[in-house]
């Protein structure tokens, strides 16, 4: 936590890319999100803290519209991305999701081939003119996910053969493939070792120069390692969000010093 | 008591408690009780198809007595012009006596004709049906008459069963068909190797016969008919099935309606089929004014019958596909439909393509709607190729095994469990596909 790259770093870009307001997530009676405000930045990587069950993979499934697929949940309040409410009814989540891509907790590859698992995304939006330029597509995005070198021998084995940590990395190549604008990810990491933690970490920096990332970690180190802003959610609410560096170093909410020094958990 | 005291009283593990006694002979009485549950199940297989088998082989293969027959032009062509018209004219009457001399003419060179038997009562021997197959073969190649061929005739039912143990002596004495010196003189034809038991393809391919010729009587108008009705039931069923399943699986909303839609599926699976036979009678043949008999209303009854199979499997399939593969595929921004076309359908195919080869192998075998429609019924006639064919007459193979053992004469009983055996060839056929197509697509990964 003593870091001192934390308060070195700056932000880069200070657009908004996101934008929530007064956003409510009820599942069924349950009210899982409650009056969260957050600003997202372009180019820029936000951690959402908190402990579990306080409704971070929930927000997070409201900024692609994932949320749509579960029954019982309902969504108000206004999340804007470039300035377009997403929740608007001529919106259409395909078309959104293409923009706002997803990784989630739990590794999901299809169970087709490795290059077939990249190389959905853009053929379905018609990204690509050519195999040629698929196949480039592909390596670009396997490179970018760090998994270049372990499979480009084996583009044509099943992804879901290969070990947790490289599958995870493969859904962060399928990911990325599509480029993006917005990538989301649901605590990447949790299946990762400590190499392939790094590795990941990594790309995540990397990949702040051309998209606005959200990760969720339980990770506090890793969200000060990656992040240049975060939120900490307690029980549904945003309690704080700010600079990473201003949030380990000199959080303002009791509730949020408690749970980064590990009295709320 | 303190910790130290109880690892002073721990019972050796070498050594086995009560409990423990107690859980194992549990385990092994139920063991035995599974073993038990397996056996019977075993040899009540064994007993049926030892059974089945046994009284059914016989109509494989058929007994056939070789002779040679001179095709007497006078007789066949009295005219002498070869003009298929006038040939016509000579019927299986004619063409009966022309083969009862023969065979006299045949047992008497070999010195085997009883003394006082009559012509008839030798060509008696003989199929009813031989002249019949002899007079097209004659009809199709008129430049036969003139000559001796060498003929493969058909033999009675009674000379059959002789041959088959079915008729004895004693009983010969008895039947009003046969002798015991016709039977005598079978015997010693077959010695002198005038007649032989032939494999018998003709059971495959022939039509139905009448009550009196269950030599001649075959499955071919039924497996025709059955296979159109399979045909229809895969083209309809399979599409409609699967169409459904998604709807309610993946699209429809949770309510009132697709519950109450849910339960009567699940209810249409138990309905008796012979309702849906009355049903088919109801609608198709009394309503919409479909031939009756036809496979197109068969097929069109058992399709009703085996949506509900296949919708409760695909349903299944369906379910068991992982929510993360769909997560993924809607996380890149796939649709809805892009989604269950290239993610989920593919891995639930193994599930749908089984569930829909059970319901096929259910229909195949159903018997009671089809009494209700009509397919009971004789037919001698071989339906159309299709699609013609469907709206023809045919019969199915379980309405045939149920046809033959309507009848008196005991030899129909042998084609009865032949038959029998050809429909359940025909379903361990199906399921074996069913496993092969399993292994094909199940995922390998
Ligand atoms: N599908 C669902 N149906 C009903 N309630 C849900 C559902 N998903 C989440 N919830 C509820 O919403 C609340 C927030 O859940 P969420 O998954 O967002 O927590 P989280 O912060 O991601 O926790 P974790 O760190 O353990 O992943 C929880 O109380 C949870 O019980
Ligand atoms: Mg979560």
């Amino acid at each position: 936590m003593n870091d001192m790259r934390l308060t070195e770093r700056t932000v880069d870009a200070t657009d908004i890319k996101i934008s929530a307001r007064k956003v409510q997530v009820f599942y069924g009676t349950t009210h899982a999100i409650k009056d969260v405000d957050v600003d997202i930045l372009d180019k820029t990587v936000t951690a959402f803290i908190g402990p579990s069950g306080c409704g971070k993979s929930t927000f997070l499934r409201c900024i692609n519209r994932m949320n749509d697929t579960i029954d019982i949940c309902r969504v108000e309040g206004d999340i804007l991305l470039d300035g377009e409410d997403i929740y608007n009814k001529k919106v259409d989540p395909v078309q959104l999701r293409a923009r706002v891509g997803m990784v989630f907790q739990k590794p999901n590859p299809f169970p087709k081939s490795i290059y077939d698992n990249v190389a959905y995304g853009p053929k379905i939006h018609g990204l690509v003119k050519n195999k040629a330029e698929l196949d480039e597509v592909v390596e670009s995005a396997l490179r970018k996910a760090a998994l270049w070198n372990e499979v480009k021998d084996r583009l044509d084995a099943p992804g879901t053969g290969l070990s947790g940590g490289q599958q995870q990395r493969l859904c962060i190549a399928r990911a990325v493939a599509t480029s993006p604008e917005v990538l989301l990810m649901d605590e990447p990491c949790s299946a990762l070792d400590p190499i392939a933690t790094a590795q990941v970490e990594e790309l995540i920096d990397e990949l702040r120069e051309n998209f606005s990332v959200v990760i969720v970690t339980h990770s506090m180190q890793q969200a000060a390692r990656v992040s240049q802003r975060t939120a900490f959610f307690h029980l549904g609410n945003l309690v704080e969000f700010g600079e990473t560096g201003q949030i380990f170093t000199n959080p303002r909410d009791p509730r949020t010093e408690s749970y980064i020094t590990g009295r709320i958990g | 008591m303190t910790l130290a005291d109880m690892s002073q009283h721990r019972p050796s593990l070498y050594t086995k408690d009560a409990r423990t006694k107690a859980r194992n002979s549990a385990e092994k009485r139920f063991r035995i009780y599974g073993v038990v549950a397996v056996g019977v199940g075993v040899l009540a297989l064994i007993v049926l198809l030892s059974s089945v088998l046994g009284s059914g082989l016989g109509a494989f293969r058929q007994t056939m007595l070789s002779l040679p027959v001179t095709l007497d032009a006078k007789l066949l062509d009295p005219k002498g012009n070869r003009d298929p018209a006038d040939l016509a004219k000579a019927t299986t009457i004619t063409y009966g006596k022309l083969l009862s001399q023969a065979l006299e003419a045949a047992v008497t060179e070999k010195g085997l004709a009883p003394e006082g038997m009559k012509t008839k009562e030798i060509g008696a021997l003989i199929s009813k049906e031989a002249p019949a197959i002899l007079r097209n073969q004659v009809l199709a190649k008129p430049e036969l008459i003139g000559t001796t061929i060498d003929f493969e005739a058909l033999a009675g039912g009674r000379i059959d069963g002789f041959f088959k143990g079915r008729v004895t002596m004693e009983s010969a004495a008895l039947d009003s068909n046969v002798s015991p010196a016709q039977l005598e003189l079978a015997q010693k034809m077959r010695d002198a190797g005038m007649i032989k038991l032939a494999l018998n393809p003709a059971f495959i391919t022939n039509p139905d016969a009448s009550e009196l010729r269950p030599e001649s009587a075959g499955l071919g108008v039924a497996i025709l008919g059955s296979a159109y009705m399979m045909i229809i039931v895969l083209v309809l069923a399979l599409p409609i099935g699967v169409a459904a399943s998604i709807y309610l699986e993946e699209f429809a909303p949770q309510n009132r309606f697709t519950d109450l839609i849910e339960v009567n599926i699940a209810n249409l699976a138990a309905v008796p089929s012979i309702v849906f036979g009355i049903l088919g009678l109801a609608v198709f043949i009394n309503f919409a004014g479909m031939p009756q008999s036809s496979p197109l209303v068969g097929g069109l009854v058992l399709t009703l019958m085996t949506l509900p199979t296949i919708i409760i499997a695909t349903r299944a399939a369906l379910k068991a596909v992982p929510p993360s593969i769909k997560d993924a595929a809607l996380g890149v921004g796939a649709s809805k439909m892009q989604t269950i076309f290239h993610h989920v359908l593919p891995l639930a195919l193994p599930g749908i393509l089984t569930g829909t080869i059970i319901g096929l192998a259910q229909a195949l075998g159903e018997t009671a709607p089809l009494l209700l429609i009509g397919m009971v019924a004789f037919v001698k006639d071989y339906p159309a190729a299709p699609p013609e064919g469907f709206l023809d007459p045919a019969a199915a193979l379980p309405v045939q095994v149920y046809n033959f053992t309507q009848r008196a004469d005991p030899a129909f009983i042998e084609r009865a469990s032949g038959a029998i055996i050809v429909l359940l060839v025909f379903l361990l056929a199906m399921n074996i596909l069913a496993v092969l197509l399993r292994r094909r697509f199940e995922r390998r990964w």
